[in-house]
């Protein structure tokens, strides 16, 4: 085997193509590979045997911050720093800060979310060996591609060469690193 | 009786039917394949840059230069130019806010609300409807911003400690407000990027191949490196579900907060509880006549019939006289209730507005926004592109007479009628309104020029050869 070699590319044309080749490579054991596709296509997950997402914790932590940052800083400013009584109402009531802290619960969950999903996803990441293949400018399009990493423990060139082949695929290459 | 009883004692005939699904219309008309979706968006960026757009574009520039011009002019001079004084001291000003906020709300209630109802006819339209958001939001902010005055102590807005060391007061729904559409603002834009994403990575290894490295440098930051890993593509889909989870909630809130700066005021006519859920319906009526009034023309000049089909059309104009129809309802419930609660300054709020000094503008709101949505009842109509173009039109007139009817006219003729004036616009703000729209327009211009104005990944995913199922039954 190439030791610069990043892995093996193949292209499958449906989606329904992709769909079984994934249960065969992930029946065969492989952990580090993935398919691409141009649109998410519906089940691949379970295919794949990719787990629930873990963005959601994201989500929560973002959301709890933003929600406890509306009410604190509203507690501060009102209650604690500068007390100023405005309309003989109480220095600081859950009631009043609540659409603030609401909106600062979406907002912290917003930018949470993304960051939670750019950070799962490793990106922003430009340089990536996939990047580099030809196979990629169809595989955003209108084709659908399987990448085997080299570093998978059960990677062997001709092998997987050759489960990709009796999974359908065509135009099987070789990814430099 | 047990269960196998009452199986049994059914005739038989409901065990042998077998009811046909129902029939779902086609999201991509004529079997487009993949590779024509991307070709037919992208070419929309990489063709030469057509002639209409530029006389478009000069025009819609010129037309931003008014807003300029009256921002600058009132900057220099001071809120006194515009129109409004004792005793009208919000006018069109609120009005232009409220009106272009509530432009913004169709584009979030399509990529967030009709995503969370699984509405797949969404797809075609989403992109340029959140475009439409953000840019709305840039219209609306200026009017806030500026009416304080003097506008370089707008940071004041924000709990930043300031000179005099008093903060903000958060008991106040103006103070609500700008977290509100801050937030909005931010929540938008971060969900439009996201959508974003993919088709900037289609367009980088277009303009890549095409040998145009700037473009492709370009549109490869801001893609980050995608690469459409299926990996990525789980995370994706559960970061867009979650954003549009949580922007459901802030596109119903945030009119809501807008309606609380009328509703919490003791001014009759204002001090209404049917305020928040009339104010959102309100705003996604105007935002769907905003919507059909953008994408009609878009779809007849790039001929994207095959994406945006007459389906989507009618899914829309449904809309529209659903929320119309809402409007309208509470329209008739003020009235109700302003009789009911017997308080006589809240009638004569009421029958002010539609018999007092400002019935024309009562009367253009209730042709506009009650009688204009009940074409949409006829099949024929909907079916007529340039009808429905016509009447989105009224929508968005309507709605602005309907939040300049509700501010100006509660605030002419309150409690004392010592203190009854007639509010007339002064021509800076006229200007400066209508010059809004050339920044919209500018904005919207090079949206449609330089960014894909559909989401080709998520079309692909709604066409039947994106579903791996179609046609096997195994999953």
């Amino acid at each position: 085997m190439a030791a610069p070699s990043h892995g093996v590319i193949a292209t499958f044309d449906t989606a329904s193509d992709i769909y079984h080749a994934a249960q065969k490579v992930r029946d065969a054991g492989f952990k580090f590979w993935d398919c691409i596709t141009p649109c998410p296509v519906h089940g691949l997950d379970g295919a794949m045997g990719v787990k629930r997402s873990k963005v959601p914790r994201f989500s929560l932590i973002g959301g709890l911050i933003g929600f406890t940052t509306g009410m604190s800083m509203i507690f501060f400013t009102g209650a604690v720093d500068y007390k100023l009584i405005v309309g003989g109402k109480p220095l600081f009531s859950p009631m009043f800060a609540f659409p603030v802290s609401y909106e600062l619960t979406i907002l912290f969950t917003a930018f949470a979310t993304i960051g939670g999903m750019f950070l799962l996803n490793g990106l922003p990441m430009h340089y990536h060996p996939v990047l580099k293949t030809d196979h990629i400018h169809r595989g955003l399009d209108d084709k659908f591609l399987i990448v085997i990493e080299a570093r998978d423990p059960k990677f062997d060139l001709a092998a997987t060469k050759a489960l990709l082949e009796s999974a359908g695929g065509k135009d099987i290459a070789e990814v430099e690193a | 009786m047990s269960h196998a009883d009452s199986a049994a004692a059914k005739p038989a005939i409901l065990n042998e039917v077998q009811p046909a699904e129902l029939p779902r219309a086609t999201l991509v008309e004529h079997g487009r394949s993949f590779s024509w979706i991307t070709d037919k968006i992208c070419g929309i960026i990489e063709g030469k840059t057509p002639g209409w757009w530029w006389v478009c574009f000069v025009l819609a520039c010129f037309v931003a230069t008014w807003t300029v011009a009256g921002i600058v002019y009132l900057v220099a001079t001071g809120v006194g130019v515009w129109g409004h004084a004792n005793p009208v001291n919000w006018a069109w000003d609120i009005v232009n806010f409220v009106f272009w906020i509530g432009i913004g709300h169709a584009g979030t209630l399509i990529s967030a609300i009709l995503c969370l109802l699984r509405q797949k006819w969404r797809t075609s339209i989403n992109r340029a409807a959140e475009a439409m958001t953000i840019f709305a939001v840039v219209c609306a902010g200026i009017f806030p911003v500026f009416h304080v005055g003097r506008v370089w102590f707008a940071w004041y807005l924000f709990p930043i400690p300031n000179s005099n060391y008093i903060w903000q007061n958060f008991r106040s729904p103006l103070e609500w407000d700008v977290f509100a559409v801050s937030t909005y603002g931010t929540v938008s834009v971060l969900f439009w990027y996201v959508g974003l994403i993919p088709d900037l990575a289609i367009l980088r290894d277009r303009f890549y191949k095409a040998g145009n490295k700037f473009r492709s440098f370009l549109y490869g930051f801001f893609a980050m490196g995608w690469r459409g890993a299926n990996r990525h593509w789980s995370n994706y889909e559960m970061a867009y579900l979650v954003l549009a989870g949580i922007s459901t909630p802030l596109v119903l809130s945030v009119h809501t907060i807008v309606s609380f700066d009328f509703a919490v005021s003791l001014l009759p006519g204002w001090h209404t509880t049917i305020f928040p859920p009339y104010f959102v319906a309100g705003a996604i009526f105007s935002g769907f006549g905003m919507v059909m009034t953008l994408m009609l023309p878009l779809r007849s000049i790039f001929k994207l019939e095959d994406l945006i089909t007459q389906y989507h059309i009618d899914c829309m104009c449904k809309i529209t006289l659903a929320t119309g129809t809402i409007v309208g309802y509470a329209y008739g419930m003020e009235f109700f209730i302003a009789w009911y609660g017997s308080n006589p300054y809240e009638g004569f709020a009421f029958i002010n507005r539609a018999f007092g000094h400002y019935a024309w503008a009562y009367w253009i709101m209730i042709s506009c926004n009650v009688i204009t949505p009940q074409f949409f009842w006829f099949k024929k109509i909907r079916d007529n592109t340039w009808f429905v173009w016509v009447l989105s039109i009224f929508v968005n007139v309507g709605m602005w007479f309907e939040r300049f009817v509700i501010i100006v006219t509660s605030l002419a003729r309150d409690f004392l009628p010592s203190s009854w004036g007639y509010y007339s616009p002064s021509i800076v703000e006229i200007f400066t309104f209508f010059g809004t729209f050339g920044v919209f327009s500018v904005l919207f211009l090079l949206f449609i020029r330089f960014l894909p104005i559909m989401p080709m990944a998520e079309i692909k995913s709604v066409t039947p050869q994106g579903d791996p199922h179609a046609g096997h039954g195994d999953h």
